[in-house]
């Protein structure tokens, strides 16, 4: 028995170039980050203003800015698999052999699914949803502080294995027998699972809190067929985040029991069953599909009816294309293996369903189209990266429906067209989808808008290279090249993944210019600046307060009388003229105290997930125990609520009234 | 076209609808908040009960349900944890009308009530581990391990919380956010009678039957 459990200097790989090239790259940024913050003193103001805020504005920013950092990790891996595949044709082996390769590909699909998409689509719920809401938190400030450093905890774990031992080898879902002890002994899928897992309850709590905050937090008057699509499409997506994520819980739990002590779940000894795996996983993974992609779907209502100057062209077709959407995805798990055996019936089945989702997703893209048609449409980023997404998504839809059809599918399972599909509607609805959520939201967060001509740009490249990189992928899947393959004999199949790797050059660009926007915009915040709180004439009540909102959101309870319930007292207000507003009374405002919770309960996670991972069983108990007690802690605590007094909000609506005149 | 606005003042009828009512109060939001919690948990149940449907003939030539399972001892372990739920209601009814002496009595016997479940739980486990049925076994008896361990794991996670909660009792009285967390443990651990029900049906009656 060792002190360390299986932890020795073996476990870092110092013989291997590119990995410790990537880890001290790692590593230097770190220090420089820290280095930086220290020399500016700023340790205090970061404390106590971020790592320790429970205001779902900041945590929303935070959940955003760990999604951009882990994109940068996943595509780093795109571009290796990209250049390896390029290259690696007849006699040539590329660069990357194949355990290494292995270990990239299914850090990519985990880090980008879970890791960069759902922080990002999580961040701008809890940003923009109790704005939109017109409330001043979410339901359960504290408990949101937690799941957001419960998620980056999981995001650590995923990079110290770059350092400390190795990432699974077993792709992103980790199908046993594969993944079982006997076949993966290293510690790869360890630090899967444990990631995963940690993630994964992180996200679970922030799934009931959001339930929570939009069935019993909204402003009076805001029933729910006055609610802002994006709070409709929110959620429908953490409706399906507390049905679904439970499920990957139980099943990593069970993988986690079949290679910590034997059991035999999905192992092949002892009657284990292999495709138990392979349902349970999809019965989590097709919902959370949707639970990305939804969001995004509300991002771009609110983009499109925002630039339009119309409202949403049907609303509640819109809703209810949501919530048949919501309920359908439950249905359709088994179309990722048809070709599992089960019956014709059951293949059948599944295969309409899967088709059927077609209709409400086809309905929605119909009320964008027709709520552009007719207005005074502004060709800001966001509208750039929502007209991308329309004819992107529609391409990958179709593909989509066409693996729907099983017999269809028999052809193409498992092949490069799949991967092309996933990546169609993935980064054509997804990370379009955030970016414009990104774009659109960033001058309500900051007080700044983003610059326009490099956000431009970056649109461009994404959008050509996107298509460069994954057209090719469609051919190559019907001329019968299946995925993940570190090497291959077929020479003409090179010239594609050479176009492939080129494509994945021109994304990187626009990688760049998103950087380079970001940099640019912050150089120039006070000619960007946004004074007035509504930069782009918007409808929804976030735009009703100051950019940057105070901390308490809205110095009055705002009031709802129907949909879009900004633009109508904007409407209201020029159709009266009415005078500027008399003085009013300011009331002081009871607000959630900051509690380091969230930060210590994390650290404690991080602690378990090592020592497990390791074996070190003394630290896992000293890891739970930490935790337990953090949580007792503060479940002690006397006050955890704040007064603003009035004299306060008073001051703040006074200087924001004053930027605004001026 | 830049307005500031005070969006509150907005003219309007009277508010109708109680989904127009504005925010909830507290309390209803924090047990709603643990309602959406428990469901989440009792979908987690049904990953693995619907794992142990699948498992359950998968014995690997190992024992079976009917040989394993004594019914005496989970007769017991059921009237425990039923009677259980009967005086956490008591403690509920204690606890509303702030009465100490009942709520701690409620408590205690809620406590005991479900230690003896745990111990008897214990007792099942360890004899079956004695004879070789250890859930390394067969995937059956890990099925079996894993869905009434889990259901168990929560029945202990439930004492410490109620142990917790009855020292807060004692430091802070009966404040508004110490009612609402017995609010939620009483939700908690009824809702543990439905998953055991399940559990009784499903592994228990229905393994020695089959």
């Amino acid at each position: 028995m060792n002190f360390l459990g299986k932890l020795d200097w073996n476990a870092i790989p110092l013989h291997e170039p590119i990995i410790m090239g990537a880890t001290g790259f790692m590593v230097l940024v770190v220090l420089v980050v820290l280095g930086f913050v220290t020399v500016k003193g700023a340790w205090p103001y970061l404390w106590r203003e971020w790592l320790t805020s429970v205001d779902h504005k900041r945590i929303g920013a935070m959940y955003c800015i760990l999604a951009l950092v882990m994109m940068l990790r996943g595509f780093s891996d795109a571009i290796m698999i990209r250049s390896q595949q390029a290259l690696a044709a007849g006699g040539a082996q590329g660069y990357l052999p194949p355990e290494h390769f292995n270990q990239i590909f299914s850090a990519h699909g985990t880090i980008m699914i879970l890791f960069m998409a759902m922080p990002f689509v999580v961040g701008l719920m809890n940003f923009a949803v109790p704005l939109q809401l017109g409330v001043r938190d979410v339901a359960f400030p504290t408990l949101n502080s937690v799941s957001f450093w419960l998620t980056a905890s999981g995001a650590l774990l995923v990079n110290i294995s770059l350092a400390v031992g190795e990432f699974s080898k077993a792709t992103w879902w980790g199908y046993p027998p594969l993944s079982e002890m006997q076949y993966s002994p290293g510690v790869g899928v360890d630090y899967y699972l444990w990631s995963l897992q940690i993630s994964g309850i992180g996200t679970l709590l922030a799934g009931i809190n959001f339930v929570t905050t939009i069935l019993k937090l909204r402003a009076p008057g805001m029933s729910y067929m006055r609610m802002p699509v994006f709070c409709w499409t929110a959620l429908a997506a953490n409706l399906l985040i507390v049905a679904a994520f439970p499920v990957l819980t139980a099943t990593l739990a069970m993988l986690a029991l079949d290679r910590y002590l034997g059991f035999h779940f999905f192992s092949l000894e002892g009657q284990g069953n292999q495709m138990l795996y392979s349902n349970l996983f999809w019965v989590w993974g097709h919902p959370e599909v949707y639970i990305l992609i939804l969001p995004a779907f509300g991002v771009f209502s609110e983009v499109m009816a925002t630039f339009s100057g119309k409202p949403l062209f049907g609303y509640r077709s819109m809703v209810a294309a949501t919530m048949t959407i919501c309920v359908l995805s439950f249905l359709v798990w088994l179309h990722h293996f048809f070709t599992m055996g089960a019956s014709a019936n059951v293949n059948g089945f599944f295969g309409v369903m899967s088709m059927i989702i077609a209709l409400p997703t086809g309905a929605k893209v119909f009320n964008w189209l027709f709520t552009m048609y007719g207005g005074r449409v502004r060709f800001s980023v966001p509208v750039l990266w929502s007209i991308g997404f329309i004819v992107t998504f529609v391409i990958g839809g179709m593909t989509g429906v066409l693996m729907a059809v099983p017999p269809a599918d028999f052809q193409l399972h498992n092949s490069v067209f799949l991967v092309a599909h996933f990546h169609n509607v993935a980064i054509g609805g997804v990370v379009f989808g955030v970016m414009a959520g990104y774009n659109y939201w960033f001058p309500k967060a900051f007080g700044f808008k983003l610059d326009e001509r490099w956000g431009r740009a970056s649109f461009w490249c994404w959008f050509v290279g996107f298509y460069v990189a994954f057209m090719p992928l469609y051919v190559l899947g019907l001329m019968g090249m299946t995925r993940r393959m570190q090497h291959y004999d077929n020479l003409s199949w090179q010239p594609w993944l050479i176009a492939a790797a080129f494509g994945t050059a021109i994304i990187l660009v626009g990688v760049v210019c998103q950087i380079v926007q970001l940099v640019v915009s912050i150089r120039h915040r006070e000619e960007l600046r946004d004074v007035t709180g509504d930069p782009w004439n918007a409808r929804t009540l976030e735009w009703a307060t100051a950019s940057p909102p105070p901390a308490w959101n809205f110095a009055f309870q705002p009031k709802v009388a129907g949909l879009d319930a900004f633009w109508s007292s904007k409407s209201h207000a020029q159709a009266t003229r009415e005078e500027p507003a008399p003085p009013r009374n300011y009331e002081p405002v009871e607000m959630p105290k900051n509690s380091a919770t969230g930060f210590v309960t994390a650290f404690f996670a991080v602690v378990i997930g090592f020592a497990l991972i390791w074996h070190i069983w003394w630290l896992a108990g000293v890891g739970m125990f930490g935790a337990f007690v953090t949580l007792l802690a503060f479940s002690f605590r006397r006050h955890n609520e704040i007064e603003v007094p009035a004299e306060e909000i008073a001051r703040f609506v006074r200087a924001h009234q004053a930027g605004v005149a001026a | 076209m830049n307005i500031a606005v005070a969006i509150d003042q907005i003219p309007q009828e009277a508010l109708p609808s109680a989904s127009e009512a504005g925010p909830a109060p507290k309390r209803i939001v924090v047990a709603f908040g643990f309602w959406i919690f428990l469901l989440s948990d009792i979908v987690m149940f049904a990953a693995l009960f619907a794992s142990y449907a699948v498992l359950v003939r998968s014995t690997a030539g190992g024992p079976t349900g009917a040989q394993l399972f004594n019914q005496t001892t989970v007769a017991i372990e059921t009237a425990c944890l039923l009677f259980s739920s009967y005086t956490c209601g008591l403690m509920s009814l204690a606890v509303n009308s702030r009465r100490y002496l009942r709520t701690y009595l409620g408590a205690l016997i809620t406590f005991a009530l479900g230690a003896i479940f745990l111990g008897l739980e214990i007792r099942e486990f360890l004899s079956m581990i004695a004879i070789g049925a250890a859930p390394q076994r067969s995937a059956f008896l890990s099925a079996f391990f894993t869905l009434v361990g889990c259901h168990g794991l929560h029945v202990a996670l439930g004492l410490i919380w109620l142990t917790v909660m009855m020292v807060q009792v004692a430091v802070f009285g009966f404040a508004a956010r110490v009612q609402h967390r017995l609010l939620c443990f009483s939700l908690f651990w009824h809702a543990l009678d439905i998953v055991w029900v399940g559990v009784l049906t499903v592994v228990y009656l229905m393994g020695v039957s089959s």
